[in-house]
């Protein structure tokens, strides 16, 4: 780890904090950025699925002759054409997954578990020919019941989807199986004996709704493979490295055997963290020998790519009068899809992880239904959870007369308070984000008729992990940066900024990329708004390392030690002698090759000490009470951000989890008939917010410097999620003094309530 | 999938007369559905080339507003505007600024959706639809066109040629709401279109109201007159009219919305058209 007695905190800092222009804003906003779908080779084929129609079926036979006849069909692949795997859990960065699960997710086996689920893959040389294919093969089905909410999944006489499942974590383990995988218990203290001691105690059942990330780019990619075994993949996706892994095991690969190059990519947030047509393609050009490109079209994202739990959950806090809570208990049962692996343990960890408890207790249970497999979205099952626990403490402080955000002051977790999920937390910023937020205009603003105010606070670990990068001084002292994270948010920006800062030349010299998979050590992917924290760590790192290499290169040139020689200002400077001697980092680099050769320098880690961000949001709704139509008035985000090294970006995190909250909050839902077919499978009905929806979203950025980084940096990209559920949900209740549990918050539901309590 | 543009109403009808063929107006509705498979035409007519078709036209008998005229034309019309701001109201809320550049009256009709936004407007307004065939033309009011979801009246080879609106009277006014989850780029729940007019004494002398999306196709409210004309509009009639709205409805329960919900809405939006076009009524 790099010297962190070296502080960036106090510096005075040039490009760390400024809001440069992005490398990548021109081709981006002129067209010329090539996302997932847009790459093409010679002699390519096209690549297309058939899907299940059914929620819940055994596949009896698939009969694929027909299509195999059909001219220009060049292969067809079903769950024949991929290894089983026994049920075990396996690391893949730092994810633990189940190769069994994953791939009866990309191709279904015995069974199909939800309507979307893969059945079969065609590549032909047109998509009319692909088209007609599909409709030639013949899958014979036997119909079995489905089950779609986790309240009818886990009685005992449910539809099973997995007959060998059986609930770890309960004792005594059970001897049947069920469609609950697993149950966790987080925290400490005895809450029992907190409710006694509490004044107020209040409890209260919540739903939340199955949400989908809404990235616009479709999932999408393009597959060649050789004669002699050697893969190229180019697809979207939130971490090469880890598709890498992913396909390579499905399909008996060696890692060094397939190259993956991440595309620009359109929205993940979690969703291009797993794998659906990346297999089916490399798989289909394997058996043709000939590059395929496969595309998602919008009812495929939502019905076969990971959307996150809906989930029922109940939330228990009791209180002193004076506002200190005595106690906190939750029970959460998330939506796991087809197969386990709900955010059920995350969001039981966060669920009261902004406040300094003495006793907590947060269960989880993680059911499978038919429904899509859930993937990872923006903190994955803290807005579930939080919501419930956020819309309690509301309702507490409406109820003790106490100010929302001096009832969460009064009981804020900060440095030293042991989190409910075990440790020690070092420096947080939730009570600055409190006393920001009620020192912020928009807190006392008046407001109008039919208009109220929600606060809600939100709290997320981040993540450190395995990350590789390595930067190089060019003959003409320029800078390359190559990076394993896929630039999702402006991350490229920031690294090619803190690589500025440290080598002191401008930015516009420094050029970041994302590399391949062969470029270098394995990354973890872009996610657990892990980028600008760990690969930021390795790119200073890496920098300093040059640094090092610059000065050295200075002393020979100068004939001293290399004590004698410092970095200041993009140059090396002669510390003694009698006239101040500089030479730059170009001159530098032009007699590298008879300094010893190129320049460059890198750093692979396995970075730690991720610093928790919290977040305070502000929001002003009004409610049409006579259509039960909300709107947002004014939103304030306020989060702590560490060190913000392009605060633009940060904004830009805060607005955007703020709008993806909104739509969770307001009208996105997952809507199933009751034969288990999703009946909104595109954009009109599916809604998530457009611009005028949302007011423009006011941001302040906290800084408490996380110190395990070298400037501080926390994550940001994840916590703004967080809050909105709540700040809204709370803003509507206060707005129509009825408690509203359920969402989303649409004029349907509000209505209802409103009419009918 | 041939496609034409004939320079002439008869030359159209003549390529509209042929198997699988479909009028394109601004595609908004068509090439959505030709994406999505929906249909497969054998031949698209693109009608924009038809003299008068694109064409606003004021005289003394009232409005023409030809069938494939830009809805983002007709916004821009001010003395229209004046005149029927509810219509107006209502097809600039289709879509948005891009969807409006091509969408058009025709296409909003013939498409025949029971939310489509202009038509509750349009029917309210009294308005007729010129229809233009292989034997000539005819004129329709415009609440005879659409006759179930996606079916209309037009026989083989005919199609819509323009609108005809009236004068309004001085003392007129009309309005539309819809209600949608999102504040754009939505579908409606229910969407009122009302026309009024007043005497010197702000008395209703005529009323006239149609709503969208709470039936298989819009629908015209009945026993107005008996509640409102010769009064201005006061507590017990606007409770009346919201009875009258809600026992209208006979909606379908889909993802859009609750029987319940729609039929409350078109409730609400009633009243609230009403008291926008009266109020306008009394301003004209
Ligand atoms: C993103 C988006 C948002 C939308 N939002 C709305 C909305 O808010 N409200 C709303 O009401 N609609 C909305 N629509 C639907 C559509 O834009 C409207 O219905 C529009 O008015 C259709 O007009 P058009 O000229 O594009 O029709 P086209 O697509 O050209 O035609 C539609 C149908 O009518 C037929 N047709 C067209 N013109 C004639 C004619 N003159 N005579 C006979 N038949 C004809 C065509 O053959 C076709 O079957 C939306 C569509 C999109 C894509």
């Amino acid at each position: 780890m790099n010297d962190m007695t070296q502080t960036n905190f106090e510096r005075a800092l040039k490009i760390v904090g400024s809001r440069p222009a992005r490398p990548d804003g021109v081709d981006k906003v002129t067209g010329r950025a090539l996302f997932g779908a847009d790459k093409s080779l010679p002699n390519m084929l096209v690549g297309r699925v058939l899907r299940s129609p059914y929620a819940h079926a055994k596949i009896l036979s698939i009969d694929t002759s027909k299509a195999e006849k059909l001219k220009g069909v060049k292969a067809i692949i079903t769950s024949v054409d991929f290894e089983d795997f026994p049920s075990e859990f396996v690391p893949n960065g730092e994810m633990v997954v189940n190769m069994k699960d994953i791939t009866r997710n990309v191709m279904a086996r015995e069974k199909v578990l939800y309507v979307g689920h893969t059945v079969a893959a065609i590549a032909a040389t047109d998509e009319d020919i692909a088209e007609q294919a599909l409709a030639l093969i013949d899958v014979k089905y036997e119909v079995l019941p489905h089950v779609l909410e986790v309240e009818d999944a886990e009685k005992s006489d449910a539809p099973l989807l997995h007959d060998d499942m059986m609930t770890i974590g309960v004792e005594p383990a059970p001897t049947s199986a069920s469609n609950v995988a697993k149950r966790v218990e987080f925290g400490f203290g005895d809450v029992e004996k907190g409710f006694s001691e509490a004044d107020l105690v209040v409890e209260r059942e919540f739903t939340t709704q199955q949400v989908h990330q809404g990235y616009i780019e479709p999932h999408a990619c393009l597959a060649s493979v050789s004669e002699d075994g050697q893969a190229e993949l180019w697809c979207t996706t939130q971490g090469p490295f880890v598709v890498r892994n992913f396909c390579s095991k499905l399909l008996g690969f060696n890692a060094a055997q397939i190259r993956v190059t991440a595309s620009e990519i359109g929205g993940g947030f979690g969703g291009k963290t797993v794998v659906y047509l990346e297999p089916l393609a490399l798989a289909l050009s394997r058996k043709s020998c000939r590059p395929v490109k496969m595309e998602m079209n919008r009812a495929e994202v939502f019905t076969a790519s990971g959307p996150t739990s809906g989930a029922k959950i109940w939330v228990k806090i009791g209180v002193k009068n004076n506002g200190q809570i005595t106690a906190g208990d939750c029970i959460l049962k998330y939506q796991a899809g087809a197969f386990q692996g709900a955010p059920v343990g995350p969001g039981a960890m966060c669920a009261f992880a902004p406040y300094d408890l003495t006793n907590v207790r947060a269960v989880g249970y993680d059911i499978v239904v038919n429904r899509p497999k859930v993937a990872a979205y923006r903190a994955p099952g803290g807005p579930i959870s939080e919501y419930g626990v956020e819309s309690v403490i509301d309702e507490i402080a409406l109820k003790i007369g106490m100010d929302p955000i001096d009832l969460r002051l009064k009981n804020a977790a900060k440095e030293g308070t042991i989190a409910p999920y075990g440790p020690k937390l070092g420096p947080i910023g939730m009570i600055e984000t409190l006393e920001a937020a009620k020192d912020h205009p928009h807190y006392s603003a008046p407001l109008g008729p039919n208009q109220a105010r929600g606060v809600a606070s939100g709290f997320w670990f981040n993540i450190g992990g395995e990350t590789s990068s390595s930067i190089t001084i060019n003959e003409d002292g320029t800078v390359g940066l190559t990076l394993g994270t896929p630039d999702i948010g402006g991350s490229r920006a920031s690294m090619a900024m803190m690589a500025s800062e440290e080598l002191g030349v401008p930015m516009e010299l420094i050029k970041p990329i994302i590399g391949d998979t062969n470029s270098l050590g394995f990354n973890f992917l872009t996610g657990g708004s892990r980028a600008t924290f760990s690969t930021g760590t390795t790119v200073v790192e890496s920098t300093r390392e040059a640094i090092g290499e610059l000065k050295k290169r200075a002393a020979l040139l100068w004939e001293v030690s290399l004590d004698q020689v410092e970095w200041v200002d993009g140059h090396a400077r002669l510390i003694s002698g009698d006239e101040p001697k500089t030479m730059s980092l170009a001159q530098i680099a032009k007699q590298a090759g008879k300094t010893g050769g190129p320049i460059m320098a890198n750093c692979s880690m396995n970075v730690t000490g991720a610093g928790p961000s919290l977040g305070t949001h502000i929001v002003d709704v009004e409610v049409d009470k006579e259509t039960g139509r909300v709107s947002i008035i004014r939103y304030t985000a306020i989060q702590d951000a560490g060190k913000a090294i392009h605060p633009a970006y940060v904004e830009g995190q805060l607005q955007g989890g703020a709008v993806q909250g909104i739509g969770w909050a307001l009208n996105e839902e997952y809507i199933y008939n009751d034969k288990g077919e999703l009946e909104n499978t595109g954009f009109l009905d599916y809604r998530i917010p457009v611009c005028s929806d949302v007011p423009m979203i006011d941001t302040v950025i906290v800084e408490v410097p996380n110190p395990n980084h070298p400037y501080g940096v926390r994550g940001v990209g994840e916590t703004p999620i967080i809050p909105p559920l709540a700040a809204i949900s709370n803003a509507v209740s206060r707005a129509t003094n009825k408690r509203f549990d359920e969402l989303p918050l649409s004029p349907p539901k509000v209505l209802a309530k409103l009419m009918h309590g | 999938m041939d496609y034409v543009a004939p320079k002439t109403a008869m030359e159209a009808s003549e390529a509209l007369v042929q198997d699988g063929a479909f009028a394109l107006a601004g595609g908004t509705d068509l090439l959505v559905k030709l994406k999505t498979k929906f249909i497969s035409p054998n031949i698209v007519v693109d009608i924009k080339q038809v003299p008068k078709i694109t064409s606003i036209e004021e005289s003394m008998d009232g409005w023409w507003i030809g069938a494939a005229t830009p809805c983002a034309e007709i916004v821009e019309h001010e003395s229209l505007c004046q005149d029927w701001p509810g219509v107006v109201e209502a097809l600039s809320l289709i879509g948005s600024t891009q969807i409006q550049g091509r969408a058009t009256l025709g296409g909003n009709l013939c498409n025949a959706s029971p939310a489509a936004d202009s038509v509750p407007a349009l029917i309210a307004a009294n308005g007729t639809c010129v229809i233009s065939g292989q034997t000539g033309e005819r004129e329709e009011p415009i609440e005879n066109i659409v006759i179930s979801p996606g079916a209309t009246v037009l026989a083989k080879g005919e199609f819509i040629l323009g609108f005809k609106l009236p004068k309004p009277p001085s003392g007129s006014g009309d309005a539309y709401l819809r209600l949608i989850p999102r504040s754009e780029m939505d579908i409606a729940v229910v969407g009122v279109g009302t026309s009024v007019s007043v005497d010197k004494n702000k008395k209703i002398t005529s009323i006239r109201i149609s709503l969208g999306a709470i039936a298989p196709t819009q629908v015209i409210l009945d026993g107005l007159e008996d509640i409102f004309i010769g009064k201005e509009p006061d507590e017990d009639s606007i409770n009346k009219l919201v009875s009258l709205a809600e026992s209208a409805c006979r909606p379908i329960k889909d993802k859009r919305g609750t029987i319940e919900y729609r039929t409350k809405i078109a409730g609400v939006l009633a009243k609230r058209t009403l008291n926008i076009a009266y109020e306008r009524a009394t301003n004209h």
